[in-house]
């Protein structure tokens, strides 16, 4: 394992910024992966540091195929980790909404500039992704539908879900959809988590990677199962939204089966404690995403479900 | 008469209020309406006097009024409560959701329910103050794909700088983009700074907003002849000034000026070290239409943009 710092700028009363990358074998560039973008992204930066961990093991027994190199990068955002702020520090810019960057821009345009012109060779690129409201995922591997989508190999990773989405005009500046443009096979690869630790899906998460690198010849890994992928598309998901504000209580966990007119959740008055809305699966499915937060606003999607 | 565009129940005991204040004059008939949007961005708030002003104007003479006027002060209350630039609890940019969809969550229901209520406008004003770092001259800025139709009312605006920039795909999804595919001539002005008034401008701008009622026959008072507008539609025409360093940036010039290639813009300091890390100067003559106002710059921070003197020559002034 190398170290390596893909990218670095000064600051004036902090140390310098640094995009560390962890660097195993060498040759064809064939997987780079990539944590944390935002700084709430605390499962993501986990993931990595245990995908980290692995590899390096796994290159000390010698199980890396020759010629080929793998790049694992835990955080693109190491000051808004830092400080607890999503954005980035000084102006709130997403540097996941500045790709591929602009080398002579704003600051965050130059980091993601000199990040993608590091990382954008590599012919497989996996994002450990995150939703930006708040809840938990079935985890899964996915994509946008660019016209550049590998589906088949998105099922490499065994997980038990490929998504399709139609990107959005804002996803034309993400790093996944810019993978795809430069031609590298790009994976945005959802957790359970965001802004919590959860050892049981990041430790699925980390064997999907490498079950996928094992599958594509870049790793001598024991095959332990993994799922054959339901590949559908996210408009198939159906979503239950509360027509009422207040105090979010679910009865339920993201995997469980609900039947129609299951009751999934109570939506409380904060003031008076009584029910005021019961949110009733509208049919038979799986959860796949479930709203965290302990309030939540009327017409938010609380819960999305997989129809069985 | 103020009207509720939309009302949102928020979790606690209290409901999301959009309102807009509707000044209409009593004559019969079918009325032309401009609507004047401002408070997308919480902490932008130079069109908070803009909209006060206008009203102000038209109540004082309201025998001038031949149409509809209508004030939407905040798009965004809660931004404009909080000094947030995006919707809070959501973190997500206003500006990028138009025009939102009827079954969405609540930030898209919000921006359907604004987005709605404006179609049918004869003319839209969406007034932006930069951001809390820069300050900008009075300016609308037009995408290249509205050009024909928007600029000849930009030129009534009596605003100092029309900037014509490329499609971008990120912003189809903002208000103006919006509405201007709806049939909506929608224009958007940047003036002033973040978090601050400059009433100044806000002046200069109600008196286009004025200039525009009268071209649209909503307004039969006295009016002034607007400024000529320095038009710019080239993206080479206009140099950036990037930090080359972070540092704490000290400003030697203001906006709104023409500056000389070589001279100072301003310089970038080191308070520990007490030096300076480096000196900003004018890449090119031109016109200084940004300069920044928040010190502190990271590399690569915007200090300032200037508009080429040797491209714009002989251009429209």
């Amino acid at each position: 394992m190398r170290k390596t710092i893909l990218y670095e700028i000064s600051s004036l009363y902090r140390q310098h910024f640094k995009v560390q990358g962890y660097l195993f074998g060498e040759g064809e560039k064939a997987l780079c992966v990539v944590g944390s973008v935002r700084g709430n992204e605390y499962q993501q930066i986990y993931m990595c540091s245990q995908l980290v961990a692995k590899l390096k093991k796994l290159e000390e027994e010698g199980l890396l195929k020759k010629d080929q190199e793998i790049l694992v990068i835990p955080t693109l955002n190491p000051y808004s980790m830092n400080i607890g702020k999503r954005f980035w520090p000084t102006d709130n810019t997403d540097i996941n909404r500045m790709f591929p960057g602009y080398a002579e821009g704003e600051t965050t345009q130059r980091i993601a500039a000199g990040v993608f012109e590091k990382i954008f060779p590599y012919k497989n690129g996996v994002q450990f992704a995150s939703f930006y409201m708040p809840g938990n995922f079935l985890p899964h591997v996915r994509m946008m539908k660019t016209g550049y989508e590998n589906v088949e190999k998105a099922k490499k990773f065994g997980l038990p879900y490929v998504i399709l989405r139609d990107p959005k005009p804002y996803d034309t500046t993400t790093l996944n959809y810019n993978w795809q443009i430069w031609e590298t096979d790009a994976f945005s690869v959802y957790s359970t988590t965001t802004s919590s630790i959860d050892e049981k899906s990041a430790e699925q998460t980390v064997e999907s990677v490498l079950r996928f690198l094992a599958a594509e010849g870049i790793l001598h890994y024991p095959d332990r199962g993994g799922y054959r992928s339901e590949v559908f598309r996210d408009a198939e998901l159906l979503t239950v939204r509360p027509k009422k504000a207040g105090i979010f209580r679910s009865k339920i966990e993201v995997g469980d089966n609900v039947e129609k007119g299951e009751v999934m959740a109570e939506i409380l008055d904060p003031g008076e404690g009584c029910v005021i809305e019961k949110l009733e699966a509208p049919q038979d499915g799986t959860v796949f995403f479930r709203h965290t937060d302990p309030l939540t606003y009327a017409s938010t999607a609380v819960f999305k479900l997989l129809p069985i | 008469m103020i009207k509720t565009v939309t009302s949102i129940l928020l979790p606690v005991l209290e409901s999301l209020e959009i309102r807009k204040n509707r000044l209409e004059s009593e004559e019969a008939g079918e009325k032309k309406r401009i609507s004047i949007v401002t408070g997308i961005h919480g902490d932008e708030l130079e069109g908070q006097y803009v909209c006060y002003e206008v009203g102000r104007r038209i109540m004082e003479h309201p025998e001038s009024l031949h149409g509809i006027v209508d004030l939407y002060p905040a798009a965004n209350p809660l931004g404009i409560d909080s000094v947030t630039r995006g919707i809070p609890g959501f973190d997500l940019d206003m500006n990028r959701l138009f025009p939102g969809t009827k079954d969405g969550a609540m930030t898209e229901f919000m921006v359907s329910e604004i987005f709605q209520d404006l179609l049918g406008s004869d003319l839209c004003l969406d007034i932006h103050a930069s951001n809390i770092y820069l300050t900008e001259v009075p300016q609308i800025r037009i995408n290249e794909q509205f050009q024909e139709q928007l600029v000849p009312y930009a030129k009534k605006a009596n605003i100092d700088f029309i900037w014509v920039h490329g499609a971008n795909t990120v912003l189809e999804a903002t208000l103006a983009h919006s509405l201007n595919s709806r049939n909506v001539p929608t224009l958007v002005v940047e003036m002033g700074v973040g978090m601050r008034i400059t009433k100044s401008y806000g002046d200069q701008l109600v008196e286009g907003i004025f200039c525009l009622m009268k071209e649209l026959g909503i307004w039969s008072g006295e009016t002034i002849k607007p400024k000529k507008a320095i038009i710019s539609d080239k993206p080479e025409e206009v140099v950036y000034l990037n930090a080359p360093v972070s540092g704490i940036f000290l400003k030697e010039n203001e906006h709104g000026r023409r500056v000389k290639k070589g001279e100072r813009i301003g310089k970038i300091l080191d308070p520990l070290s007490c030096t300076v890390l480096s000196e900003i100067v004018a890449p090119e003559s031109g016109f200084l239409f940004t300069i920044r106002e928040y010190p502190v710059v990271a590399e690569g921070s915007l200090m300032g943009r200037i508009l080429v003197e040797k491209e714009h020559e002989g251009r429209e002034k």
